[in-house]
């Protein structure tokens, strides 16, 4: 059974239609990237799936394992497993890095079913877990994201996804701004927490992350539809000849032509 | 009924009741009598009082009690006393004119004083309590206060205090109001810093059904004050903050923050009031109020309120009315945390820098605790 399966998904913001019909099916331990111009509704579909309340789904279906997503709330789709590593990681002053990391592993913990982890385990998990993403502990006593350099971010949201082990991860742009350094250590932390069991949606504007995150598939997202797929040969076809090559016109463009 | 009684109402019964003191004390007593019964207490006719109606406590008969605080040694204070609260103010001079327990303290020159002096006015009883403090820091001095104000029962406290601080004095005061939720809270703090001291104020607002705060400070050459400010009010509660921070020479610099948290049908005040004489030149002054407003149904007047005379100076001033940030609740929610646990982990954050600023370890984890208790049950 797919894990997840987005059937003609249609979304709104305000009264324009941002997700035009997607259809997309996501087995265990799949990596599926999603390419798209800017502007095309990549983040808008990472968004709708972890629940943000912004978007209007105004058609379709989202089945996670089987059940229906659209109608659980945010903290649910969490609990159960599905993990949103933003593409602009929120900052959260006032919150310690430690402390909303604790709430969160034990609230979902606690969701399941298992015990919550106490003060010395979880220092130990965290400990872990920041050594595979190479991070300064000193950023664990840091409000949450604040005065974070763009790459600590992206590497705060992987963290967080390997202390969360998600069964669905949506890596909306983790690669953007990072040099090259970071983004092999955020590929690392990915490829890491590759499993049969997990599966993976990795948004990006690169074909260099998918050097490290090998996908299984590649997706263009243009104008709110999934117009082509493919292997992971997919992207390197639209690294050579752009978006243009399959017809695809960025909006600004596209303006610009009219 | 004649006009003064018709302003006085049951004070004068309450005036005449109490026992004669020593001379001085009771000039001051009979003096302020006299220029309260002229007054009365203010309405929302007056400016300063536009949004703070006090009539519930004009229009009931309170019994004077004791103050919370045992009587003290003046030590050769009493000159000072009442030589610098704002006697127009009527809440003063009904508080001068029934001063009896007076909370003296005085920190002698060059001394430094390192546990915190604490000073707590309980108000045990219904009635009417008239705590007074008087605060004398000598030259070179250093110290700490922490005035609490708490007590059960429906009351009214009227409090007046009284600080000075020489040359180069650092004094760090913290005012924590933790009344009941009954209880009626009116308190004045004039403050008046000599040459180049250094005066922190932490006021922080958190019980009785109506509060309302003046504090002012008059600065000297080279002086640095910082007022922080925290309200928290919920269902029917009002508090009003009104400071004034008064630059009366110059290379004064003064940082202000005021932060409250509404929520229910709450309502809250401030008014912010920075005066820069024109002697104050190179005056530094940045005041920044911010509020979170949790319902739909709280309201906050805010108002910054600067008279400016003198022409090279630095003064900024912002205020702020939100909401919590829909995103960053998605953010936490995204994570796992429930949507209330959510909104509560940011409230409390909203005040975290105010209670970072407390430098008393003790205090400051016993305002987290009233924090957590009020905001966060639900985090983990
Ligand atoms: N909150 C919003 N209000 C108004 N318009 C929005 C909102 N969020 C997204 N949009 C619009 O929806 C369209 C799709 O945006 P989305 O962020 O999903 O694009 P994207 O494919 O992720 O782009 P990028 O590659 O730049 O990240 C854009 O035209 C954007 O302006
Ligand atoms: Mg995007």
């Amino acid at each position: 059974m797919a894990l997840l399966e987005i059937r003609d998904l249609h979304a709104t913001v305000g009264n324009r239609e941002i997700l035009k019909g997607i259809d997309l099916t996501v087995k265990a331990g799949e990596v599926h990237a999603i390419m798209g111009p800017n502007g095309s509704g990549k983040s808008t579909l990472a968004q709708v799936l972890a629940g943000r309340d912004l978007y209007n789904v105004t058609g379709g279906q989202v089945l996670y394992d089987g059940k229906d997503l659209l109608e659980l709330d945010p903290e649910e789709r969490a609990q159960q497993g599905i993990f949103l590593a933003f593409q602009y990681p929120v900052e959260i002053p006032g919150v310690s890095n430690l402390y909303f990391l604790k709430a969160a592993l034990n609230t979902i913990r606690k969701s399941r079913g298992e015990a919550e982890l106490d003060a010395m385990d979880f220092l130990n998990l965290v400990r872990e877990k920041m050594s595979l993403m190479d991070m300064d502990q000193a950023l664990l006593n840091r409000p949450v994201n604040a005065g974070f350099s763009g790459g600590e971010k992206k590497r705060n949201e992987i963290f967080q996804m390997a202390v969360l082990e998600p069964r669905l991860a949506i890596l909306d742009e983790t690669d953007s701004g990072l040099d090259i350094d970071a983004l092999k250590l955020v590929a690392h932390g990915v490829n890491t927490l590759r499993s049969p069991e997990r599966s993976m949606i990795v948004v990006t504007h690169y074909q260099r992350l998918l050097n490290y995150i090998v996908p299984d598939f590649v997706h263009v997202l243009a104008d709110g539809r999934l117009v082509k797929s493919g292997g992971k040969e997919l992207a390197l076809e639209l690294e050579e000849s752009g978006y243009a090559g399959l017809g695809i016109y960025d909006e600004e463009e596209a303006v610009g032509k009219a | 009924m004649s006009a003064v009684a018709e302003k006085v109402g049951s004070w004068l019964e309450e005036f005449t009741r109490q026992p004669k003191a020593e001379d001085r004390l009771q000039e001051l007593r009979e003096a302020a009598f006299e220029r309260f019964s002229k007054t009365g207490f203010p309405t929302t006719h007056d400016e300063e009082w536009r949004f703070t109606n006090v009539a519930p406590i004009a229009r009931k008969p309170w019994r004077v009690q004791e103050p919370g605080v045992r009587s003290q040694e003046s030590g050769g204070l009493l000159a000072q006393l009442a030589k610098y609260a704002p006697q127009t103010n009527p809440f003063v001079a009904l508080n001068t004119a029934f001063l009896s327990n007076v909370a003296y303290l005085h920190v002698r020159r060059g001394e430094v004083s390192e546990e915190p002096i604490e000073i707590t006015h309980r108000a045990s009883g219904d009635g009417a309590f008239h705590a007074r403090t008087l605060i004398v820091v000598g030259p070179g001095a250093q110290c700490t206060i922490v005035e609490t104000y708490e007590g059960e029962g429906q009351y009214f406290q009227n409090a007046v205090t009284e600080i000075v601080a020489g040359e180069g004095a650092v004094v760090d005061h913290y005012k924590v109001q933790r009344e009941s939720a009954e209880a009626f809270h009116v308190a004045t703090m004039q403050v008046q810093l000599g040459r180049s001291a250094n005066f922190t104020s932490h006021n922080i607002s958190l019980g009785a059904a109506l509060a309302r705060n003046d504090i002012g400070a008059v600065l000297a050459e080279g002086t640095e004050a910082t007022l922080n400010g925290l309200y928290i009010v919920n269902g029917t509660q009002h508090v009003d903050n009104h400071t004034s921070i008064d630059h009366a020479k110059p290379h004064g610099t003064s940082h202000e923050l005021y932060k409250g948290i509404l929520d229910g049908k709450a309502t809250a005040v401030f008014n912010g009031r920075i005066i820069v004489r024109q002697d104050a030149q190179k005056t530094d002054s940045k005041q920044t109020n911010k509020n979170l407003v949790l319902s739909d149904e709280a309201v906050i007047d805010t108002k910054p309120e600067l008279q400016i005379f003198a022409d090279d100076v630095r003064c900024t001033h912002g205020a702020t009315i939100g909401q919590l940030d829909a995103e960053s609740l998605f953010y936490l929610q995204s994570r796992g945390i429930g949507k209330s646990a959510a909104r509560s982990l940011l409230t409390y954050a909203f005040a975290q820098d105010i209670a970072d600023r407390i430098k008393i370890p003790s205090l400051k984890d016993s305002l987290e605790r009233i924090l957590i208790e009020k905001f966060h049950e639900h985090a983990c």
